[in-house]
């Protein structure tokens, strides 16, 4: 059984339809990353599974539970990391989570929660006293203290630095090799392609793209970019058999070729191309 | 309903430590209500409010007692509870597995426990400051005590009722002071209340404040005092009537209103 399963999932606010006809499945112990430019539906459909908001229609399932009825022992099973929260300042990090824990059957133990996350030398320090990407740490960590069956994170890593990100990112990775289903919300792609299974890429409310992050829109079959320095300019060129292209360079130069590159497109290359086809929307 | 009460004991730790953190609670539960007891106390004490005598500080010490369930139920909620709803704090905690019961039972108990700290202190600087004498019979304790709990449980009712109606947590506070200072001023606070024009009197006879000061006069004030009151007697039992009336229709009426998002979120 999957984790999560969304089929026909709308949601309209009035006249903007916000999430459009979504279909997804998250299985057990996978990690979905839902990509998409702001006020694509990315937010919107988290809160449905989370049990926020409610659906106008489709049929959402998460660990077989319809979340506008989850009760709390489902609930108890979920971690949910929301978007840049101000709660708590008044607390430090260790009552905060040792706080959250109490909540939960059978939570992680606090200090090796606080340790995982970063936190060790800061469990002390009052939250609003944490630096952003601290502060966001603390919400992660109270967002895995109930050892939860699915955790949500949404954009977890805003305001990382980039040492603080690739922590993050073996954190969550051993989230991962724990069985934990993830559902990460990002804009950073690195990130996606890092830590997902998965890609969906949700613009204007639909899910234009899923696939693995090496998959994604034709990306390993696609072209690939040599580019070379000649007679002082730069030069690039899109070709589906680099191999040969560079055989013919070198031939043609003689020898070396000048500052010789040739790469694949990136995961971003492929992101931007995808949501560049629709009308009205940005990233 | 054991994981209720669990959780809800749990609560009331957590919202007494984020309380006594905040400096806004420190001041609104001990430093003003403090300051303005030995402010009005040094400057109108000695006055007599018509009754043998009966000092305007003994007069202001049953006020302040009455607004300090104001303060620490109504006014703590109405503007804590916006705040909360805006940074994430009741986000967070629908996302958990905990009965919403829960919730409310901590603040309750953050009610009482602010309340019995606040009385404490308004009780030490009126003995200590003022050389109030405090009623010497079990029975005005014990009126104390219930009129304490009518009123803190229908002013917090109507404070998570009325916590709907700041549209933004940092505005909270510029629409919650006002109603309260009105309250204070036309409730018999800062005024004698027979001295009060009897539209005013009237007025401040629909809401709890005016039945909690007149309680607290029979607490904190000789016997024979009553002949200064309105209507020429404690009321006892009208005070008992009107805060249970406005607990359970408050009770009714948060039940009704009360949200757990901001408003055009849902």
């Amino acid at each position: 059984m999957s984790a999560i399963t969304v089929q026909g999932l709308t949601k309209t606010y009035g006249d903007l339809v916000a999430v459009d006809d979504v279909c997804f499945e998250v299985e057990r112990g996978e990690c979905l990353a839902l990509l998409g430019p702001n006020g694509a539906g990315k937010t919107t459909t988290t809160e449905v599974l989370e049990g926020f908001r409610h659906a106008d229609s489709g049929e959402v399932r998460v660990l077989g539970v319809d979340p506008w009825h989850g009760g709390l022992e489902w609930k108890a099973r979920l971690g949910i990391v929301l978007q840049a929260d101000r709660d708590l300042g008044d607390l430090t990090v260790r009552e905060a989570v040792r706080h959250f824990a109490a909540y939960f059957p059978s939570p992680r133990d606090p200090q090796e929660v606080i340790e995982a996350v970063g936190l060790g030398s800061k469990a002390k320090s009052r939250s609003d006293r944490l630096s952003g990407g601290q502060r966001r740490r603390l919400d992660v960590a109270l967002g895995i203290i109930g050892s939860p069956e699915v955790l949500f994170l949404d954009e977890p890593t805003t305001g990382f630095d980039p040492a603080a990100r690739r922590e993050f990112w073996d954190l969550i990775e051993s989230l991962k090799v724990g069985g934990t289903t993830i559902l990460l919300t990002t804009h950073y792609l690195d990130e996606a392609e890092r830590l997902a299974d998965r890609v969906a890429v949700i613009a204007g409310g639909r899910i234009i793209a899923c696939d693995s992050p090496s998959q994604l829109g034709n990306r390993a079959a696609g072209i690939a970019i040599v580019s070379w320095i000649e007679n002082g300019r730069e030069r690039q060129a899109s070709t589906d058999s680099p191999t040969a292209y560079v055989a013919e360079l070198a031939q043609r130069l003689g020898g070396e070729v000048p500052q010789l590159a040739v790469h694949r497109p990136t995961l971003e290359d492929t992101y931007l191309a995808l949501i560049e086809d629709l009308p009205g929307t940005r990233s | 309903m054991n994981r209720t009460l669990y959780l809800g004991r749990k609560r009331v730790g957590i919202e007494l430590r984020q309380f006594y953190r905040d400096p806004q609670s420190a001041i609104f539960g001990f430093a003003f209500p403090m300051i303005l007891l030995i402010i009005f106390g040094s400057v109108f004490g000695d006055e007599n409010v018509g009754f043998g005598d009966v000092t305007f500080s003994q007069y202001f010490l049953a006020g302040m007692i009455a607004s300090g369930v104001l303060y620490t139920s109504f006014q703590n909620l109405a503007i804590a509870i916006p705040m909360e709803r805006e940074d994430g704090t009741l986000k967070r905690l629908q996302g958990l597995p905990m009965p919403k019961a829960s919730y409310f039972l901590g603040k309750v108990g953050l009610v009482f426990v602010a309340y019995i700290a606040q009385v404490t202190v308004l009780l030490a600087v009126g003995v200590l400051f003022f050389g109030i004498d405090l009623p010497s019979s079990a029975g005005r304790w014990l009126t104390f005590a219930w009129v304490s709990v009518l009123g803190l449980l229908s002013c917090t009712v109507l404070g998570l009722a009325f916590s709907v109606v700041p549209k933004h947590g940092r505005g909270a506070s510029a629409i919650v002071t006002p109603i309260v200072l009105v309250l204070q001023f036309t409730s018999g606070v800062f005024f004698v209340f027979n001295q009060l024009p009897t539209w005013m009197q009237t007025f401040a006879s629909i809401f709890p404040l005016k039945w909690l000061t007149q309680a607290m006069r029979y607490v904190f004030l000789p016997e024979g005092a009553s002949v200064i009151e309105v209507s020429g007697s404690w009321q006892i039992g009208w005070c008992a009537v009107i805060l249970a009336g406005w607990t359970i229709g408050g009770f009714i009426l948060a039940l009704l209103v009360f949200r757990w998002t901001p408003r055009g979120s849902s």
